[in-house]
């Protein structure tokens, strides 16, 4: 039975008449064409298709859209504001913290979830932090650059 | 007719529908000025893998067009996977036209559009790209002469082009630029001839850092990949896949899958796909199948291989061979005897194989993530038995390949299903079907037997090869006496890989260079020579002792006869036309035999360098990733059922693997340019089990390196 859900996406108030256990990952592709947010692996092991739910990054791949009703969901392309790329995105540029850039959605919003719950993380904090998310091209020790770097920029050091 | 819209054409000898395609590709672009180049002049047909061999097209496709607004645009069946060309090519082009980089436009692996290509893979985008180019642009810089002589009324010779303009030399504000010059004409230059060697050093963005030009629309989600690409009517398909390679469908029932919302069932023998324009649905249906199948399969597993490999009648050829192999033993005072397994290794690029296909009328397009654009449109013309030109494949971005996305089938079968239903396709391979259907790294066995004299002189090599591959598999040391064997399939006998191999990042070079710096290794520390030494001893290539003397000075490396307890471990090698040494330091835990790699140095020639900063991020990714090949990596199966299919069982590296990394790339700005994107991945599965030797005193000879068989080679140590 199809059900009208209710959600914050992007910062904007959603509507969508859906089956409840439809797959969030799936909704936002297809149904709300929002491509930016990929699919790796289906079972949650590799991180692509991360989004934040209230704030917290989770495995759009193994959640029913009807688990964000009533909450606030935020894709990669709801990331930078007003035309200003996130400091986790301006930092990702600025290493060069990726390849094939499949990957760097996840890992993006993994790391900006990260922050807003640990602004100053160790190196190794944000080497845990990371850990469950999976790059092929082997971009990790210029991710792990950028992360630390974004983590001193929103703290409003250099 | 006016001077200025002669239109300058050659006879180009045959031309059929391949003129055609150029005509139509002339118009579709507007005017300016043209160079095309034939590509059989630049690429190397040995290049290209058999199954992209395709007859030569008597065509001339376009390479480079100065538009009339001054843009240069470049067209190249090259792709990007993350490697980084879409920075690089331009970086060389903008060198070539004395052109600000900006004004550069790179079009890629579009077959409607872009020039003939073997495919993405090898190393070569680089090394074979440049000397098109480089003619290209003398061809279209001499046009720009010409034109610019007549406008600004001075010799050709007095001319001189400069940032986008072309300029007199004894009075500069004497200019005109490209778009001036290319407006209102529609100029077509063909080119026959080789390139020129030109000069490297006088270069403005080649051997400059760039970062990814593509960066900005990949950490903003804005960048396209085929799985995200949306059309009127699109449906996703899956398709039903047997339990195993060799299982044969004997009885099947639909009728479930059918009863699911909105579902489409197509059917063409085997070949079962259902339709939904709702993904999940999609997933549900497929599910919901009830297939029987027959077995008959061969009674091979990851256990029993590498016997069965070394006892199979196989076809021998001798791969090079120098002196005599009896006279080596003769001279050799210490023989040693050594045999070497490697295992099936997936690709699992994160973007799995995906296709989106068209038909419109009888034209078919395919957008799909491929390392072979036109493999691809030349599979798509066998199989479905179109004609060329109604073929287009259209590659957007690439999320990874490492060589596993020079397989297309996933192409191939978006069109089927697209044709059987009548619309507009989306087939996304799940991860558990990339791992099925992956062309994997062929296991292998090699056996090698050498010796030394009494001074630690190689004076003995006698390598064989069972069922991997040679690249990679030069005794580069100094060796009198030496012979390399490859054992491989027998034609009409029974197959020996149970399921498709392919090219893996540097296909079978890691393999090689793992078998062959640990026997350089066994011999060093039996010799009682530090193993860095004993290597400079046996070598005499220049290149790679200019490598080890920059490797050891950026380590810090001191002389230690092996185990010396410090875990460091040493490999070098050549790929692609690059020269590779490495120093890694290790870490072994004693009781559960998990290695961690501390750091890892690396110096690389690979001639000249076009982006410094790009190439060091392949050396980077190239170590990170070859960890996972040393370490983890291992396709477990049974017949033909793989057993690792998601990323729970099958591990790759993970941010706590990664190793501090110093990296070097030698300074050879006077050399040609040679490849970037696999050398330094040789050289990690080697230098890791020196390493775990110089740490604990066993040797490993198995692939990967997993905690269970270091402590199993720590017990035999």
């Amino acid at each position: 039975m199809e059900e009208k859900i209710r959600f914050t996406l992007n910062g904007k108030k959603t509507e969508i008449t859906t089956e409840p256990n439809q797959t969030l990952l799936w909704v936002l592709r297809n149904q709300l064409g929002l491509t930016g947010t990929k699919y790796g692996c289906g079972t949650g092991f590799c991180g692509a298709c991360t989004v934040l739910i209230n704030k917290e990054p989770s495995r759009s791949c193994t959640l029913p859209v009807s688990d964000v009703a009533g909450k606030d969901v935020v894709t990669i392309e709801g990331l930078a504001r007003g035309g200003k790329l996130h400091p986790v995105q301006q930092a990702f540029v600025d290493h060069d913290a990726l390849q094939c850039g499949y990957c760097t959605p996840g890992m993006i919003l993994t790391a900006a979830g990260m922050l807003m719950k640990n602004p100053s993380p160790t190196r190794q904090q944000i080497i845990d932090g990371l850990e469950d998310n999976l790059c092929r091209c082997g971009a990790h020790t210029r991710i792990i650059d950028a992360v630390e770097t974004a983590a001193r920029q929103m703290k409003g050091g250099k | 007719m006016k001077k200025n819209d002669t239109t300058e054409k050659v006879n180009t000898g045959n031309e059929s529908s391949s003129g055609m395609k150029r005509r139509n590709f002339v118009k579709l672009l507007g005017g300016g000025i043209f160079v095309f180049i034939h590509p059989w002049n630049f690429m190397d047909i040995l290049a290209a893998a058999p199954p992209q061999q395709r007859t030569l097209p008597n065509d001339y496709n376009a390479f480079l067009q100065i538009a009339e607004d001054g843009t240069v645009k470049c067209f190249t069946g090259k792709i990007e996977m993350g490697q980084g060309p879409i920075t690089s090519l331009p970086q060389m082009m903008a060198d070539e036209l004395n052109v600000p980089l900006e004004k550069i436009k790179i079009i890629m692996g579009d077959t409607d559009l872009c020039p003939w290509d073997a495919g993405t893979w090898g190393s070569q985008t680089t090394q074979t790209f440049g000397p098109a180019m480089r003619a290209a642009a003398a061809e279209a810089r001499g046009v720009l002469t010409d034109l610019a002589a007549g406008v600004l009324k001075v010799p050709a010779s007095q001319l001189e082009a400069r940032n986008g303009f072309i300029e007199d030399t004894k009075n500069p504000k004497n200019r005109v630029s490209y778009g001036q010059l290319a407006k209102g004409k529609r100029i077509e230059k063909f080119l026959e001839a080789k390139p020129p060697v030109e000069d490297y050093t006088k270069f403005t963005y080649v051997g400059k850092s760039y970062k990814h030009s593509d960066a900005t629309v990949k950490v903003t989600g804005q960048a396209k990949y085929a799985g995200d690409i949306r059309l009127p009517g699109m449906v996703f398909a899956r398709i039903l896949r047997p339990p195993s390679h060799g299982a044969k469908l004997s009885t099947v029932d639909l009728s479930v899958a059918e009863a699911v919302k909105g579902t489409q069932v197509v059917r063409d023998g085997d070949f079962i796909a259902v339709l939904n324009e709702n993904r999940d649905r999609a997933d549900e249906a497929v599910a919901k199948i009830k297939a029987e199948y027959t077995f008959n399969e061969l009674k091979v597993n990851d256990s029993n291989l590498f016997d069965r490999m070394v006892g199979a009648d196989s076809r021998m050829s001798v791969v090079r061979t120098n002196g005599d192999l009896e006279e080596g033993s003769k001279l050799s005072d210490k023989i040693f005897e050594s045999e070497f397994h490697d295992p099936y290794v997936a690709h699992a690029p994160m973007e799995t194989h995906t296709a989106l296909a068209r038909f419109e009328g009888d034209k078919l397009t395919v957008w799909a993530a491929t390392q072979s654009p036109f493999g691809l449109q030349d599979g798509l013309v066998r199989q479905l038995g179109l004609p060329l030109e109604k073929v287009r494949v259209i590659t957007p971005f690439v999320g990874g390949g490492f060589g596993g996305k020079s397989m297309y089938t996933q192409g191939i079968e978006a069109a089927r299903i697209a044709k059987l239903a009548g619309k507009p396709v989306m087939l996304e391979w799940t991860r558990e079907e990339e791992f099925f259907y992956d062309i994997f790294h062929p296991a292998g066995v090699i056996r090698i037997k050498s010796g030394i004299d009494k001074e630690g002189l190689i004076k003995l090599w006698d390598y064989s090869l069972y069922y991997g591959g040679t690249r990679g598999s030069d005794t580069i040391y100094d060796v009198p006496h030496a012979r390399t064997v490859n054992y491989s399939q027998l034609k009409d006998s029974v197959a020996i890989h149970p399921f498709g191999t392919g090219a893996w990042r540097a296909p079978n070079n890691n393999s090689n260079t793992y078998a062959r710096e640990s026997q350089i290794d066994i011999m060093a520390s039996e010799a009682g020579i530090d193993p860095l030494e004993f290597r400079l001893k046996n070598l005499k290539d220049e290149k790679m002792i200019a490598c080890w003397k920059a490797v050891a000075e950026k380590a810090g490396y001191t002389a230690a006869k092996t185990p010396s307890g410090k875990g460091i471990g040493l490999a070098c090698g050549t790929d692609a036309g690059t020269w590779v040494a490495m120093i890694v330091e290790v870490k072994v835990d004693k009781n559960t035999g998990k290695v961690k790699v501390e750091r890892v140095v690396c110096a690389q020639d690979m001639g000249l360098c076009v982006n410094p900063q790009g190439a060091l991020i392949q050396m980077e990714g190239c170590i990170q990733m070859g960890l996972g090949y040393t370490l983890s990596e291992e396709i477990q199966f049974e017949g033909g059922n793989i057993k690792n299919r998601n990323f729970d069982t099958y591990e790759i590296p993970r941010f706590s693997w990664t190793p501090k990394m110093d990296c070097v790339i030698l300074d050879r700005k006077n050399m040609p340019p040679k490849g970037g994107g696999e050398p330094a991945i040789i050289t990690v599965g080697a230098a890791v089990p020196n390493a775990i030797y110089d740490a604990t005193g066993a040797r490993l000879y198995r692939m990967p390196m997993t905690p269970a068989r270091v402590l199993e080679a720590m017990k035999k140590a």
